[in-house]
């Protein structure tokens, strides 16, 4: 039973809830002292109005991309993936270790190379929790948390007593040649006669995570495999009475998830630090939380709240830059996005039925 | 190790696993009530950032300690109001909580006190003041068993002694009262509890709202009693570590203080000694930072005595009509 056109639960109530998150944070920002009015333009001009902005909008939305898409696929297999950050901090390990690996001579061929070692670790540090999940029914949510800590002591351990380049201080490996140097944003558009600003740091990932985009469309709506991730997040007795076999299906929907996130590390790791340094990942694997919940599991979802968070991220930083506000007014927006799109979906949701089935009875 | 060394290493493993044990208790109150909760982190910190700041102004610990618990309390009611009355995602409400309290924690910080997100150091009257035991210093000249009393068990804050009598007050409360009776059972079977003409969501709230209550104790205990003051992200990750003893101890009350004081050993172990001989093999500071986590995860996978959650965990509860 729908009480809604599908209008409503794919626009309407997203709108909705996305405004009431919006009111929220303006009153926070009343309520510091600060004119939200005055701070939002700040953020527009910050984050859209110059292509150095969109530069950095979209190399934070490329990050988004990725993590968002990761989150959605296991959404997809009702698998709650939290363990994004984790995942993406290996994927970041698997990028270093190919980059320093060989003598790369040409981006072309580093860049294949490096996003199949960040996509495999990734999956890698996925496939733990999802086997444990499908085998033996441990909450894939605590698993998955648990191997965010795990990931990030191993990854400190690695990089001050393993890939620390001897004589360097600093916690990181050694910068990669520069054969792995990916083509930025103004590399890519300069053949066209665009004129894109050079310092930001928007690379070739951007179009690999449209890629993935469309691959994850593909893969869930398109693909036999998507169809039994979806028939089994929908019921699983349902999906095995239709001969759908879970475990297989879990550690898929996970292995898949894992590697999105994983490939993370191509923009970051590779496009931008072009070295692996500690918390490479800065939270982007929570923020594909709110991405995934705002985009309705949809890749075209995905990818706009993708952009709208890589416009909350920029902005927010220009905030801090110039005002009082400081950068976690980013992490207290990002909260409300998924409290109101995730956690009270209802609160906004059963009012509005009520209208619908008010609406339909009306004229009939 | 000789003994004053491992004396101090055991009193700072109390000091450690005191926020642990009362998120911990937190912790069971609500899943025992099937009610998820990965939010124990942003609580804690809601509540340490609110006990600190009201500390600071007022200068009294006990204004600041209601504040701390009143910050986490506030937190608890948004997460029953999501996950009972508009049975939300309970992970997802956790999630935002955590992130909302990381965030609005800096944020009003900066505004108020101006110093990147601190607040100001607490001194004499805004702090929790250790406690010495009776005969302490009497009784210290007695071999093994003197110090360890002088050291170990006296002299110690407030809340520690109450966290340690919470145990044997949570065993009691949820084996041996009506409530916790019920408390239980609209963790397992809530249509029962409903049939037998309890409410399901006021013993829900209930087991929210002291969840809130003991987050709150934990959040101000790290603020003015193990550190003087707040700082950004100062629970650092102890709610999912308190999440993680939580399941170690298969949400028990007994076991969930053993947990906790291993985890607690772990951070003593690991904050006083870098890297660690064992028979020849160093062991990196980073495998006991990660070592609560890896043993939570054997846990889950059940090859050491399987952790089953309750059964109504995570799943709301929709009455029939």
């Amino acid at each position: 039973m729908s009480a809604m056109p599908k209008w409503a639960d794919l626009v309407l109530i997203p709108l909705i809830s996305l405004s009431l998150a919006a009111l929220l944070s303006a009153l926070v920002i009343l309520g510091i002292g600060e004119d939200p009015v005055a701070a939002v333009r700040m953020m527009v001009t910050g984050a859209l109005g110059s292509t150095y902005a969109w530069g950095y909008t979209l190399y934070y939305a490329t990050n988004f991309i990725f993590t968002g898409l990761a989150v959605s696929v296991a959404f997809h297999a009702r698998l709650f993936n939290i363990g994004g950050e984790g995942q993406a901090t290996l994927g970041g390990l698997g990028v270093a270790l190919v980059c320093l690996a060989l003598p790369w001579p040409h981006w072309a061929l580093a860049l294949p190379a490096a996003a199949l070692g960040a996509a495999l670790f990734g999956a890698a540090w996925a496939a733990i929790p999802a086997w444990l999940q499908a085998r033996r029914g441990s909450h894939i949510v605590i698993t998955t948390i648990m191997f965010n800590f795990i990931a990030a002591s191993l990854l400190n351990y690695l990089l001050v007593n393993v890939l620390r380049p001897v004589g360097s201080m600093d916690p990181s490996t050694a910068r990669f040649a520069d054969g792995t140097h990916l083509p930025t944003l103004h590399d890519l558009l300069a053949p066209f006669g665009i004129a894109f600003s050079k310092a930001a740091p928007a690379n070739i990932s951007f179009l690999l995570a449209l890629a993935a985009s469309v691959a994850v469309w593909l893969l869930i709506w398109r693909s036999r495999l998507g169809y039994e991730i979806r028939a089994l997040g929908h019921s699983e007795p349902a999906a095995i009475y239709a001969g759908i076999r879970p475990v297989r299906t879990v550690m898929w929907a996970m292995l898949i998830s894992g590697a999105l996130a994983g490939l993370m590390a191509v923009n970051t790791v590779m496009g931008e630090a072009e070295r692996l340094v500690l918390n490479s990942v800065e939270g982007a694997g929570f923020i594909g939380i709110a991405v995934a919940l705002m985009g309705r599991n949809h890749p075209v979802g995905v990818f706009l709240a993708a952009i709208l968070f890589g416009f909350l991220y920029q902005g927010g930083a220009e905030l801090a830059l110039w005002t009082d506000i400081p950068r976690e007014l980013i992490v207290v927006i990002q909260a409300l996005v998924i409290l109101f799109t995730g956690a009270l979906d209802n609160m906004v949701r059963m009012p509005l039925e009520r209208l619908f089935l008010a609406l339909q009875k009306g004229p009939a | 190790m000789d003994f004053p060394t491992l004396l101090q290493v055991l009193d700072s493993t109390v000091r450690l696993a005191t926020p642990l044990l009362l998120a911990c208790l937190a912790g069971l109150f609500s899943e025992r009530s099937g009610i998820y909760d990965i939010g124990l982190e942003g609580k804690m910190l809601a509540a340490a950032f609110c006990s600190a700041a009201t500390a600071a102004v007022t200068g009294s610990v006990w204004l600041g300690l209601l504040a701390g618990i009143g910050g986490s309390m506030a937190l608890a009611g948004l997460h029953g109001l999501s996950a009972i009355t508009f049975r939300g995602n309970q992970l997802i409400s956790g999630v935002a909580i955590n992130f909302l309290a990381a965030g609005l924690t800096v944020v009003l910080a900066q505004d108020w006190f101006h110093q990147g997100g601190r607040t100001p150091s607490l001194l004499g009257g805004a702090r929790f003041e250790a406690i010495t035991l009776p005969f302490a210093e009497t009784l210290r000249p007695v071999p093994v068993l003197g110090p360890v009393y002088a050291e170990l068990i006296s002299g110690h804050t407030l809340l520690v002694y109450v966290a340690a009598l919470l145990v044997p007050a949570s065993w009691w409360v949820l084996y041996r009262t009506r409530f916790g009776l019920r408390l239980r059972a609209v963790g397992e079977n809530p249509e029962a509890v409903d049939t037998a003409g309890v409410s399901v969501q006021a013993t829900r709230y209930a087991a929210v709202a002291i969840c809130g209550l003991l987050c709150g104790l934990a959040g101000a205990y790290l603020a003015t009693a193990l550190q003087a003051g707040f700082s950004r992200d100062m629970t650092a990750g102890r709610g999912y570590i308190a999440l993680a003893a939580l399941i170690f101890a298969k949400w028990r009350p007994w076991q969930a203080l053993g947990a906790t004081l291993l985890f607690g050993l772990l951070q003593a172990i690991a904050l006083r000694y870098q890297n660690i001989e064992l028979g020849g093999v160093g062991l990196p500071v980073q495998v006991m930072d990660a070592l609560p986590y890896i043993l939570t995860v054997v846990i889950l996978a059940g090859f050491v005595g399987r952790a089953i959650p309750p059964r109504a965990g995570g799943e709301p509860y929709v009455k029939e009509r």
